[in-house]
C-alpha cells in the first residue's frame, strides 16, 4: 500500500505529522497512512487552546466507525488552536490529512525538537516496516 | 490456520482488509465502511456469510425435537419455507446461540447458526438429537451470500431463471424456497441482518463464486463485516457474544418476544426462565442514543442514580449520524443516564430499538 508522505513535513512513529509555520508555530495532524488504517473517521476531539503539552502526551482523539485512537503531541509546547471544523466534518481527516484535516497548532517549547523527528524518508521506511 | 470461504480469493482480489472472525478469514471492509453501509440502506450490497453453518435435520420426530431444543416454537412454522428466529438455551436459560430455523418439508428443517459457535452448537444439537432419532447434518458443502437493500431482490431476480425469479419475488417476508435450477439443497430466503429487504441465498460451494461475480456485474456492492455490524445495530438486532451469551437469558437480552414461554411445551431452559420471570428479571437490554458528541463502544459503563450497567454493543450509526448502543442495565433503571466514554460522562437517552428500518430513522433524534 502506498501512501502520501510529503517531503517538507516531519513525522512520529505514532503516525502524526508536524509542519513548521512561518509564525513560529507548528501544525499537527495524522498521516495519510494513519487515516487509511483507521478507516472512515466519524469523530475528532482536539485539545483546548492554552493547554500545555509534553512530548508524547495523549492530547486528541480520532474515532473511526471501528475504533477510537489517541493522538500524541509530537513535541512539547502550548496549544494555540484546535481545528474546530472537525467537529462537524471529521471526514476531512480522511480526505485531506495534511491540509483541512489538521488537528491542532502548537507554540513549541523548542524548535529543535521538531528537527529531531523523522523526516519523510525515515517515516516511509518505518511505516513500511511496521506494515509487514 | 484460519478457515476460508469459497469467496476468499475474491475478497483478496477486491482488496479487502481481512480479519479473523470466529476462526474464519473474513473481509472487514473492501473500501469505505460508510459507503458500504449506505449502499445497503440506499441500493444493494452483499455479504459473504459462508462462515455461518447450515445444519439440516431429518427424521420423523424433527418437530418434537426442535420444540424441545429451541425457546421459540417451531409450531409457528405453518407452511414449508417459513422461517423462525430463536434462541437455543442451556438448562440455566443461558443462550448457547441464536439461529434461524426454516421448515423445508413436512419433517425437514434447516438451521443457520453462527460461525463462532458452530462447533459448540453442533455438539449440543447432536447430543440432544439422539433421543429423538433425528439425523443432524452439518452442510460444509454449502455457502451463503446475503444480498440486502431496497434494490437487492430485483438485482438477484434478474440472475435467476424465470421460474425461480417468480418464486423468489413471490416470497413473503421471512420465508424461503429451494431454487429449482440449483438443486434441492439450494435455498433462497427473504431474510437478513440489516433492517433492509433482501435475500439470503444458500448454494453449493462451487456455485457461489459465479453468483457473486454476476451480482458485482449488476452493481451490487460487496460489503464487509464492519458494515454488517453497523447495519445490524441500527436495525436493533443482537449480536451473539456481544449482546447475549451463555450467562444471560433471552429475557435479559431484549429477546422475550422470541420465547414461547406460556405454552405448555417444555423446552430446554424453560424452567429457568419461568423461575427468573417469577422472581423478577433483574436486568434488561435497552437501546441508547448518545446526546453528546462522541462514539459509544461496547463495554462502557452506563450510570443512573438507580444503578449501573454496561454497553454490550456501540457504534457510530451512519444512517443517523449519531452514536447508538445496546446496554444491559438493572431492570428498574430510569433516566437521566450517562455513559462513561474515555473518562468522560456523556448524556445518553433510552430509545426503543430498532433505531433504523428500511432506510429511515425510527427514533427521534
Amino acid at each position: 500500500m502506498s501512501s502520501n508522505v510529503p517531503a517538507e513535513l516531519r513525522y512520529t512513529k505514532s503516525h502524526e505529522w508536524v509542519k513548521k509555520n512561518a509564525d513560529g508555530t507548528v501544525t499537527v495532524g495524522i498521516t495519510d497512512h494513519a487515516q487509511h488504517a483507521l478507516g472512515d473517521l466519524v469523530f475528532a476531539e482536539t485539545p483546548e487552546a492554552g493547554r500545555d503539552l509534553a512530548a508524547g502526551e495523549a492530547c486528541a482523539v480520532v474515532e473511526s466507525v471501528k475504533a477510537a485512537s489517541d493522538v500524541y503531541s509530537p513535541i512539547a509546547g502550548q496549544v494555540v488552536a484546535g481545528n474546530a471544523s472537525l467537529a462537524e466534518a471529521p471526514e476531512k481527516i480522511n480526505t485531506d490529512p495534511y491540509g483541512e484535516g489538521w488537528l491542532f497548532t502548537l507554540k513549541p517549547s523548542s524548535v529543535a525538537e521538531v528537527d529531531a523527528l523523522l523526516d519523510a524518508g525515515g517515516y516511509t521506511t518505518f511505516a513500511e516496516e511496521s506494515a509487514e | 490456520m484460519p478457515l476460508q470461504t469459497p469467496l476468499y480469493e475474491r475478497h483478496r482480489a477486491l482488496g479487502a482488509r481481512l480479519v479473523d472472525f470466529g476462526g474464519w478469514d473474513m473481509p472487514l471492509q473492501y473500501g469505505s465502511q460508510l459507503e458500504e453501509h449506505h449502499a445497503v440502506r440506499r441500493d444493494a450490497g452483499m455479504f459473504d456469510v459462508s462462515h455461518m453453518r447450515v445444519v439440516d435435520l431429518a427424521g420423523l420426530r424433527t418437530r418434537e425435537f426442535l420444540q424441545a431444543l429451541l425457546a421459540n416454537d417451531v409450531a409457528r412454522l405453518a407452511v414449508p419455507g417459513k422461517a423462525l428466529y430463536s434462541c437455543m438455551l442451556n438448562e440455566r436459560g443461558g443462550v448457547i446461540d441464536d439461529l434461524i430455523v426454516y421448515l423445508r418439508g413436512p419433517t425437514a428443517y434447516r438451521l443457520v447458526v453462527n460461525a463462532g459457535t458452530a462447533e459448540k452448537d453442533l455438539a449440543w444439537i447432536s447430543a440432544q438429537a439422539l433421543r429423538f432419532e433425528v439425523e443432524v447434518t452439518a452442510r460444509r458443502d454449502l455457502a451463503m451470500i446475503a444480498v440486502q437493500g431496497p434494490n437487492a431482490r430485483a438485482r438477484v431476480a434478474e440472475l435467476l431463471t424465470p421460474a425461480d425469479a417468480a418464486i423468489a419475488l413471490g416470497l413473503p417476508v421471512f420465508s424461503g424456497a429451494a431454487l429449482a435450477a440449483r438443486g434441492s439443497a439450494s435455498f433462497i430466503a427473504r431474510t437478513g441482518y440489516t433492517g433492509e429487504d433482501g435475500f439470503e441465498i444458500i448454494l453449493g460451494a462451487g456455485e457461489v463464486v459465479a453468483l457473486w461475480d454476476r451480482l458485482i456485474d449488476r452493481g451490487v456492492r460487496p460489503c464487509g463485516l464492519g458494515a454488517r455490524d453497523t447495519l445490524r445495530l441500527e436495525a436493533g438486532m443482537n449480536l451473539y457474544g456481544n449482546d447475549m451469551d451463555e450467562t444471560t437469558t433471552p429475557l435479559e437480552s431484549g429477546l422475550a418476544w422470541t420465547v414461547a414461554l406460556d405454552s405448555p411445551r417444555d423446552f430446554i431452559g424453560r424452567a429457568a426462565l419461568l423461575e427468573q420471570r417469577a422472581a423478577g428479571v433483574p436486568r434488561r437490554l435497552i437501546g441508547l442514543l448518545l446526546e453528546d458528541k462522541g462514539v459509544l463502544r461496547a463495554h462502557q459503563k452506563v450510570i443512573a442514580s438507580s444503578g449501573e450497567g454496561e454497553t454490550t454493543s456501540g457504534t457510530y450509526a451512519p444512517t443517523l449520524e449519531r452514536s447508538i448502543a445496546l446496554a444491559r442495565v438493572p431492570a428498574a433503571v430510569i433516566e437521566p443516564l450517562v455513559a462513561e466514554v474515555r473518562g468522560k460522562r456523556l448524556a445518553v437517552r433510552i430509545v426503543k430499538p430498532p433505531f433504523v428500518r428500511h432506510g429511515r430513522a425510527l427514533i427521534a433524534l
